[in-house]
């Protein structure tokens, strides 16, 4: 260990390693659908591009998290976004190719893209 | 409590003699090797006998007796062997009063040795405790941890004989 | 690129591993892959969360879900059901004692929600074999700032202005330790004492296991105030899993340059060697401490010189133990004013406690110097177990003393315990209820320090010897009165004229509870009475003919044979015979034995 500096880099390395402990309140959640319904229909991949995404903005203030059965099966993969004072918004029927517009547009920019919502299928 | 003495000739092979002396060498020259050098010792010959701790006196230039004072002030060395059976007599209230020091005196008998003390041929040790906490069976015995009950002392040939024969 | 997406922290703390956490870790692991998850979810073991008595605990983030005496049972379920479908499985989950709530993030429990957690912010939190883990959470970064910024003069000044005491008993201020041992010397002695013996006291312990790397760092920082470049480990061979990840633990911080030569470029040098104790309760006291690791026998040396003087191997050196490291890196981080800001006027900071005996949530519990006994009893104790009521605390082991219970709004803090006759020690909480003789405590410790005497000084060697006997007779109906002033007066002859702390603090269980308990004592002494019913040769056991329906079971249990009576007839004891084991009383279905 050289400097202060080498090791600032080191932490950044290791942080990221255990942030999925850090469980923050002002944080945004998503939290995907991880039932076995879910799983089925394609929410692995989806959660790993939440996560991948996530990762590659270096976005900090973003808990993904994953969660059981939400009762909507042929919704799925259903995700959820909470963010802090703000209504849940659902999101349905999943990809990881939506996901990625999820991080961009509503997470990052916080418009919320509604064509993927819950609304537009009922 | 006095350290007994033990009574068991000592076996050390002369691989275990190669270790120790790897050992010290490896300590010679380390502040404060006695006890590193007696914990690992006692790892080697799961004990500490006179000759292990005159191999250590010459090889780290410490007098003897202040090896032996070491070895006798901390109680995790150990001067005896544990024989292959460990016998263990209760001494609590009830197994006293239930007659615990006939069964204790019928084995110092047929074994020949006094507890704390372990057979010569390695094959038995014997020690007195405080209560095991199963009064109702009183008076109890422990081989190798297995509890023997409600004894009386020619309970003890019943229980030693056949480990006596099975060991030839 | 892996992705984890849930992390599975299994306790291996020494309690949870002896009810099998590494069977646990084990099943977890082989179901993970079962199951083809072993990438995504990432095993981690940790130190102690503090809640033994609900071990084995496993925690699984991101949730946060606490699971308690788990077993390696339980392990599939938690796979299939938390882990693949999302679903946490709320019959293993924490249930406060006092309500039906069943509570699924362990930060909400009350046993925690009232503790300050500085000493064990990472047990439980960080996995103490991963060096990476530790520098994730700022650590090292203390040590960088200091021997990068700052001058030794000024890392004593924050750690003296912080009022910071020593945690291992005595309260020593540190930084006060610290300057002491400044003066220029070529050669000097940083040590950590990790030699902790209190019965009931396992706090070091849980910060070695769960935090290790706290204590090299705060030792280097040491090494660099006093200007010292070698440091020394003793702990204690009972914990195997503590020298395990101290070894693990002194090898990886090699490896990154934060022990060896030229550490952050600065070209300061230390390095930290490990030394086992060998079963000697005395070496926890620190002149002994040192002559231990000197490869003598550990008896205490007089005093003066101190340690900061002449310590080990006659060089100057500083002693502090496990707990007093795990505070320095953070107050070199947060600042003095931070940690004066927690605590009492005196008494700055927190203190870690074991608590223990006869309370509902035993576990290790950091709290502010200054929270009453009442709040950690009541609130993060959760109150006596079977409705019974709280008699007393105990507490600094076979050195301190017991609290009442009219005295459990006192503060804890250095001072408002030694004002009443106990001391903060290292951190024993034993919890006693109406069920507890007080009499047979003092007898307990009596015994420990009789035992653990090293003989050097004849106060010590002879005094607990006579005293044990003394309260022995109590205890068996033999007592006197005057033996009582008797006591009193060796008690004080123990506390001014033995060598050591053991020896000066051997007569504080016997004076605490002579001032506070004296009834009982007197009970014993002129009723023959054990009031709690605990000292055996002052009890009779009796058959309460109202109640006994004849069924023989006692009689047939009896291991004196002194119950005698015939198939459904009143039983009776033959008092002469009977050796008060109590079989009967714990057989009797109609409990109509009764103790007397």
């Amino acid at each position: 260990m050289k400097s202060l500096a080498e090791l600032a880099a080191l932490r950044e390395k290791a942080k990221a390693e255990v942030n999925l402990r850090n469980n923050g309140e002002d944080k945004i959640r998503v939290v995907v659908g991880m039932a076995t319904c879910g799983i089925a229909a394609g929410a692995r991949p989806v959660l790993a591009a939440f996560v991948e995404e996530a990762d590659k903005r270096q976005l900090k203030n973003v808990m993904i998290t994953q969660t059981g059965c939400i009762g909507i099966c042929k919704l799925e993969p259903v995700v959820e976004v909470y963010v802090p004072g703000q209504e849940k918004v659902t999101y349905v029927k999943m990809t990881a190719e939506k996901a990625v517009k999820v991080v961009t547009d509503h997470l990052i920019n916080g418009q919320v893209v509604s064509e993927y919502t819950i609304g537009t299928e009922q | 409590m006095a350290k007994k003495k033990t009574v068991v000739p000592f076996r050390g092979t002369a691989e275990q003699e190669a270790k120790l002396r790897e050992l010290i060498a490896a300590h010679k020259d380390m502040r404060g090797a006695l006890m590193p050098v007696l914990q690992q010792a006692q790892d080697i010959y799961g004990y500490l006998p006179i000759e292990v701790q005159k191999i250590i006196a010459e090889g780290l230039g410490i007098p003897l007796e202040q090896v032996y004072g070491v070895v006798t002030f901390y109680a995790q060395f150990s001067l005896n062997p544990k024989g292959k059976y460990s016998l263990a007599v209760c001494m609590g209230t009830a197994c006293y009063v239930k007659g615990a020091g006939g069964v204790l005196e019928r084995i110092k008998q047929k074994l020949g040795i006094e507890p704390g003390g372990v057979t010569p041929d390695g094959m038995f040790s014997l020690e007195e405790t405080r209560c095991l906490g199963c009064c109702a069976l009183a008076p109890v015995m422990t081989v190798n941890g297995e509890v023997h009950g409600r004894l009386v002392p020619d309970d003890v040939d019943r229980i030693l004989d056949p480990i006596i024969k099975d060991n030839g | 690129m892996n992705i984890v997406r849930a992390h599975i922290l299994v306790c291996r703390g020494t309690g949870c591993s002896s009810a099998h956490s590494e069977e646990i870790f084990k099943r977890f692991e082989e179901e993970l892959k079962a199951q083809g998850m072993a990438d995504e979810v990432k095993m981690i073991q940790t130190g102690c969360f503090g809640l033994c008595e609900l071990g084995p605990i496993v925690v699984v983030y991101p949730e946060g879900a606490m699971y308690t005496r788990v077993t390696p049972d339980d392990v599939s379920e938690i796979v299939s059901e938390h882990i693949v479908k999302g679903r946490i499985v709320q019959r293993l989950l924490h249930t406060e004692k006092d309500s039906a709530e069943v509570v699924a993030d362990l930060s909400k429990t009350k046993f925690y929600e009232k503790q300050t957690r500085v000493a064990l912010r990472n047990c439980g939190v960080i996995n103490p074999e991963n060096i990476d883990e530790y520098i994730a959470v700022d650590g090292y970064e203390a040590l960088g700032r200091v021997l990068t910024e700052m001058t030794p003069e000024e890392v004593i000044d924050i750690i003296t202005k912080s009022g910071l005491r020593g945690r291992g008993g005595a309260g020593f201020p540190t930084g006060l330790k610290w300057k002491f041992a400044s003066a220029p010397a070529p050669v000097k002695y940083v040590c950590c004492n990790a030699d902790e013996g209190d019965p009931g006291a396992f706090m070091d312990r849980s910060v070695l296991e769960g935090d290790p790397h706290v204590v090299l760092e705060a030792m280097t920082i040491a090494g660099y105030a006093i200007g010292a470049h070698q440091g020394y480990i003793y702990v204690r061979a009972e914990y195997p899993i503590a020298i395990h990840r101290l070894q693990i633990a002194i090898k990886q911080a090699r490896e990154y340059g934060f022990l060896g030569d030229d550490i952050f470029g600065t070209g300061f040098s230390f390095d930290i060697e490990l030394r086992l104790g060998s079963g000697a309760f005395v070496c926890g006291e620190e002149t002994a401490l040192m002559t231990s690791i000197e490869g003598n026998r550990g008896e205490p040396r007089p005093r003066p010189p101190f340690p900061a003087v002449k310590g080990l191997f006659e060089k100057p050196t500083i002693l502090n133990n496990v707990e007093t490291w795990a505070n320095i890196p953070r107050i070199i981080l947060n600042g003095a004013d931070w940690f004066a800001s927690m605590g009492t006027e005196k008494s700055k900071g927190t203190k870690v406690f074991c608590l223990v005996g006869k309370i509902n949530n035993t576990g290790l519990v950091e709290i502010p110097m200054g929270t009453t006994l009442r709040e950690v009893v009541e609130e993060i104790g959760g109150g006596i177990p079977n409705g019974k009521k709280f008699k007393a605390a105990q507490t600094g082991g076979p050195s301190g003393g017991c609290i009442p219970a009219s005295l459990i709004d006192t503060p804890i803090d250095y001072e408002s315990l030694a004002a009443i006759g106990s001391i903060v020690g290292s951190g024993g909480l034993i919890i006693m209820d109406e069920d507890t003789c007080m009499v047979d405590i003092a007898k307990f410790f009596l015994q420990f320090t009789m035992d653990e005497s090293c003989g050097k000084c004849s106060p010590c060697r002879i005094g607990t010897k006579r005293l044990y006997e003394m309260i022995t007779k109590i205890t068996e109906g033999e007592g006197t009165l005057e033996m009582l002033d008797e006591m009193e007066e060796l008690c004080h002859h123990l506390q001014k004229n033995a060598l050591c702390a053991l020896g000066q603090t051997a007569p504080n269980p016997v004076l605490s509870t002579l001032k506070y308990f004296r009834d009982e004592y007197i009970a014993h002494v002129v009723d023959k009475r054990c009031p709690a019913g605990v000292c055996t040769k002052l009890l009779t056991y009796e058959i309460d003919p109202a109640k006994c329906k004849g069924c023989t079971l006692c009689a047939r249990n009896c291991p004196a044979d002194a119950i005698s009576g015939k198939v459904k007839e009143v039983h009776v004891i033959d008092k002469s015979k009977c050796i008060k084991c109590g079989v009967c009383m714990s057989n009797c279905k109609f409990d109509a034995i009764v103790k007397k």
